[in-house]
């Protein structure tokens, strides 16, 4: 089991009005090459700047210390090549006057060195990919004229649209309906399985990763809580902190909805 | 930090404040530098720029000393553009508030003679008012006031209609008070920080239609205007630009600091209220 | 294209009512004016108390004022504007004469102010906060703070007087006898100076709403997204950022077009093109109100018509406009 990338003692402490807010201290954690590996918190965990600073996407005036070791590329890695990112908001994460069908395949011209008429047959493919309904009128729709749960389809087709071995999921499903949360998330599983690609996983909600990550890894105050096999965190956490986030989750949890959507519980 | 020093802080906003103070120390010590009439010969006429010391700046084709005609210009500027845009801003507050506050017909009505004074161009506007009733410093003041005040209605409009569906306006109509008192003392005043907010542009560009009414002939003939000191000097633009180019800077080192400082004053207390 | 129709049938209503306003509102203002265009024609051309009262009677200026203003109203639908007491001849002539030289004026100074703004506008918010953005801001402030004649007169004096590389005034060289493209030349040549007069002014306005717009467009989460996406930072800025801060300009294009009207008052007067702006300077030192009503009824329509235009454009530019009542 190769590590895709190597994290070690990363720190990264944002400037805001003068003041340094430290989001991540000190983290230090690997990830297996075509693992699916959840990372859990609360708002102000830092798990979204854990996303953003593997993925580069970090602003400015963000001050980073130290480093991520990309052994299993052998280099960088380059957005949209090598890392697809997904954004918590659909409809913000796609142009509202650019149709979608343009939007992926723009990403595709660019990684794969296609014609335009090449990157929107790949555009289609990708479509019928994530179970887009009608790919051919889709691809000249406009963001507007989807629903949040075909936007965030659309947004996923776009992020993996240049085959890269990363899929970072950054609270991918928080911003959607309950069911079709669920949806997405099964959509992503069979994704990362088809293509062989290692994901991250982003969430507020560890039921809904519970069900979907090989490995969990929780965060509190911009530090790692408890890393282990999802077995082991789900059934015996050795933090108290941990214990206390499964807890909050007595009662309505994802496995009698995932069941009836026909995913394995 | 306070406002004014977060305002001292930006260099944009101090050039315009000391631009700002400029213009108003020459309109205030005007009458005092330069006693007498400023449209009265001075000396002889055409007379260049930093030859005699009496005349710092010359005079132009009648003999009238152009540095005092530009320190008396000045209080015309000023008066007319701080008369007309409080005007605007207040007739706009007025019109937007009850249109907004009112809503249906009084609204829609209100909404479509706003349309009208914006489809006609304002200058076009100001032009035929001027025309009609005859130059003075008033009428000027009025109808700059007639073409700019759609601008601030629509504004004041826009935030009446946030402002009317919260909670404060509903328990003072609970108490019965009478729509009109409601509209004028409890929605008005917390819809004019965005309308206050344009009063530099609106200022700004009063100024410089109070200098292109005076350039075409129909400002006050009474009074010194930088736009028909400009005009005079046209007909002597071969020979003696300065006449011309001169006033002209003074109008545009007064709109920028009108403007430098408006913007200044805006961010400053915009930050505030985003922060507290 | 139902949508821009369903659009267009609306506005239209609307700007009738409007229109009907201005016309009302205009005609009672200028019968505001004490004395009319029989006191400014006596004045230059002297008459005695019969004359006055026949030239009255021939203008139908003795009857009431809602009796004229109905007769206007009347001879409007037939696109009857009047006659202008200065020259003799019908209004509707005199302003179609002068009017596509305005036009030519407009939309020269709007390509340039619009081209060149946004160009530079998306050059400075291409990198916020950079040296060159700063330099944009407060230049493009300062251009904004010229007055519009005295740019033009600056103009003349470097460019007619001082180097002699363009005209003076006019719209072409009188009497030259110049036609196809030899004129066109001319009369290109000839509008240079005021073009750029009334260009520059509001090259300002848009190159600060570029700014502005892109500045607003950079914080959009979309565009942090196709950053993600490892899209070339000239397509984020051109296909994506640019684009969408372009909206905002597209709907000023029609809010600035009274203003250029206006703005082409002085422009025209400084630079002697016979324009429509120009004949509004005639009308007002003349007193000639049938001709003024005229010229501000026409710049309302211009207006009107500009603003349906640029709507219509607005529709096909953004895809979300009159989605819900198309019902796409």
């Amino acid at each position: 089991m190769s590590a895709l990338a190597s994290i070690r003692d990363l720190t990264v402490t944002y400037r805001r009005d003068g003041n340094a807010v430290a989001a991540l201290r000190n983290i230090s954690l690997d990830i297996v090459a075509g693992e699916r590996l959840a990372i859990i918190g609360e708002s102000g965990s830092g798990k979204s700047t854990l996303a953003l600073a593997i993925a580069g996407l970090l602003p400015a005036s963000s001050a980073v210390a130290g480093r991520i070791e990309w052994s299993g590329l052998g280099r960088p890695p380059l957005l949209g090549r090598d890392i697809g990112f997904v954004f918590q908001d659909p409809s913000a994460s796609l142009d509202p006057v650019m149709t979608i069908g343009k939007q992926i395949a723009e990403v595709a011209r660019t990684h794969l060195g296609l014609t335009w008429s090449q990157a929107y047959a790949k555009a289609k493919t990708l479509l019928e990919r994530v179970r887009l309904p009608d790919p051919d009128s889709a691809l000249h729709a406009f963001p507007h004229q989807l629903s949040g749960g075909q936007k965030q389809r659309v947004a996923i087709a776009a992020a993996i649209a240049a085959g890269p071995k990363l899929l970072i999921a950054d609270e991918a499903t928080s911003a959607l309906d309950t069911i079709v949360q669920a949806e997405i998330v099964a959509l992503i599983r069979r994704l990362v399985a088809e293509d062989g690609m290692t994901l991250l996983f982003i969430s507020h909600d560890i039921a809904l990763a519970a069900e979907l990550a090989e490995r969990i890894a929780v965060f509190r105050h911009g530090q790692l809580v408890e890393l282990g096999a999802t077995a082991q965190i789900v059934d015996a956490p050795t933090q108290a902190y941990t214990r206390t986030l499964l807890d909050a989750h007595i009662g309505l949890d994802a496995a009698p909805l995932l069941n009836r959507a026909g995913l394995p519980a | 930090m306070s406002p004014l020093r977060r305002f001292l802080r930006t260099p944009e906003a101090v050039a315009g404040a000391i631009l700002l103070a400029a213009l108003i120390a020459m309109a205030l010590i005007a009458p005092l530098l330069f006693p007498g009439d400023p449209q009265a010969i001075a000396g002889p006429a055409l007379l260049p720029p930093f030859q005699d010391w009496s005349l710092p700046l010359g005079t132009d084709r009648l003999g009238r000393d152009v540095l005092a005609e530009l320190f008396h210009g000045a209080r015309t500027s000023l008066a007319v553009g701080l008369a007309a845009a409080a005007a605007a801003l207040a007739i706009g507050a007025v019109v937007g508030t009850l249109a907004g506050f009112a809503g249906g017909l009084v609204d829609e009505v209100l909404m479509r003679i706003t349309d009208a004074f914006q489809t006609v161009p304002s200058f076009l506007l100001a032009l035929a008012f001027v025309s009609v009733v005859g130059p003075s410093l008033g009428i000027v003041v009025a109808a700059i006031a007639l073409g700019t005040w759609t601008g601030p209605a629509r504004v004041a409009r826009a935030e009446v209609l946030s402002i009317r569906e919260r909670d404060y306006v509903a328990s003072a109509r609970a108490i019965g008070m009478h729509p009109l008192e409601i509209a004028f003392r409890e929605v008005l005043p917390n819809a004019l920080p965005p309308v206050l907010a344009m009063s530099s542009v609106i200022v700004a560009a009063a100024i410089l239609t109070e200098a292109a009414l005076s350039f075409l002939g129909l400002g006050d003939p009474n009074r010194v205007t930088w736009g028909g000191m400009i005009a005079e000097g046209r007909a002597v633009l071969r020979t003696a630009p300065f006449l011309s180019i001169v006033p002209g800077i003074a109008l545009v080192l007064t709109v920028l600091g009108v403007y430098l400082a408006g913007e200044g004053i805006v961010e400053t207390t915009a930050v505030r209220r985003s922060l507290s | 294209m139902t949508r821009a129709l369903i659009l267009l049938r609306r506005r239209l209503v609307g700007s009738v009512f409007v229109l009907l306003i201005v016309v009302i509102g205009t005609f009672l203002l200028l019968e505001a004016a004490p004395g009319d265009a029989v006191d400014a024609y006596i004045v230059s051309t002297g008459g005695d108390a019969g004359m006055i009262e026949m030239l009255r009677h021939r203008w139908g200026l003795d009857q009431s004022e809602l009796t004229r203003l109905a007769n206007y109203l009347w001879a409007l639908l037939h696109l009857d504007l009047g006659q202008s007491v200065t020259f003799s001849r019908p209004i509707r002539d005199v302003i179609l004469e002068r009017l596509p030289n305005t036009l030519l004026l407009m939309v020269s100074a709007t390509a340039l102010s619009f081209g060149l703004g946004s160009a530079l506008g998306i050059y400075a918010g291409a990198r916020p906060g950079s040296a060159r953005d700063r330099f944009l801001s407060i230049g493009s402030l300062a251009l904004y703070a010229v007055p519009g004649f005295w740019l033009g007169l600056v103009l003349i004096v470097v460019f007619a007087v001082d180097l002699r590389w363009l005209p003076i005034g006019g719209i072409e060289t009188l009497a030259s006898d110049k036609t196809g493209l030899d004129r066109a030349a001319d009369i290109a040549i000839h509008l240079i100076l005021p073009v750029a007069a009334l260009g520059f002014i509001y090259l300002a306005l848009y190159l600060r709403m570029m700014r502005a717009g892109m500045a607003e467009a950079w914080r959009q989460d979309f565009v942090l997204a196709a950053h993600a996406r490892g899209l070339s930072r000239r397509r984020v800025v051109l296909a994506h950022v640019a684009r969408n801060a372009l909206l905002p300009l597209v709907t000023m294009l029609g809010l600035q077009s009274a203003q250029m009207l206006g703005g082409s008052v002085v422009i025209e007067s400084v630079f002697s093109v016979p324009g429509l702006g120009r004949l509004a300077q005639e009308a007002v030192a003349s007193r000639d109100t049938p001709l003024l009503l005229g010229i501000i009824l026409t710049s309302a329509v211009l207006v009107v018509v500009i603003n349906l235009l640029v709507d219509i454009a607005y529709a096909f530019l953004d895809p979300r406009v009159g989605a819900g009542e198309a019902g796409a």
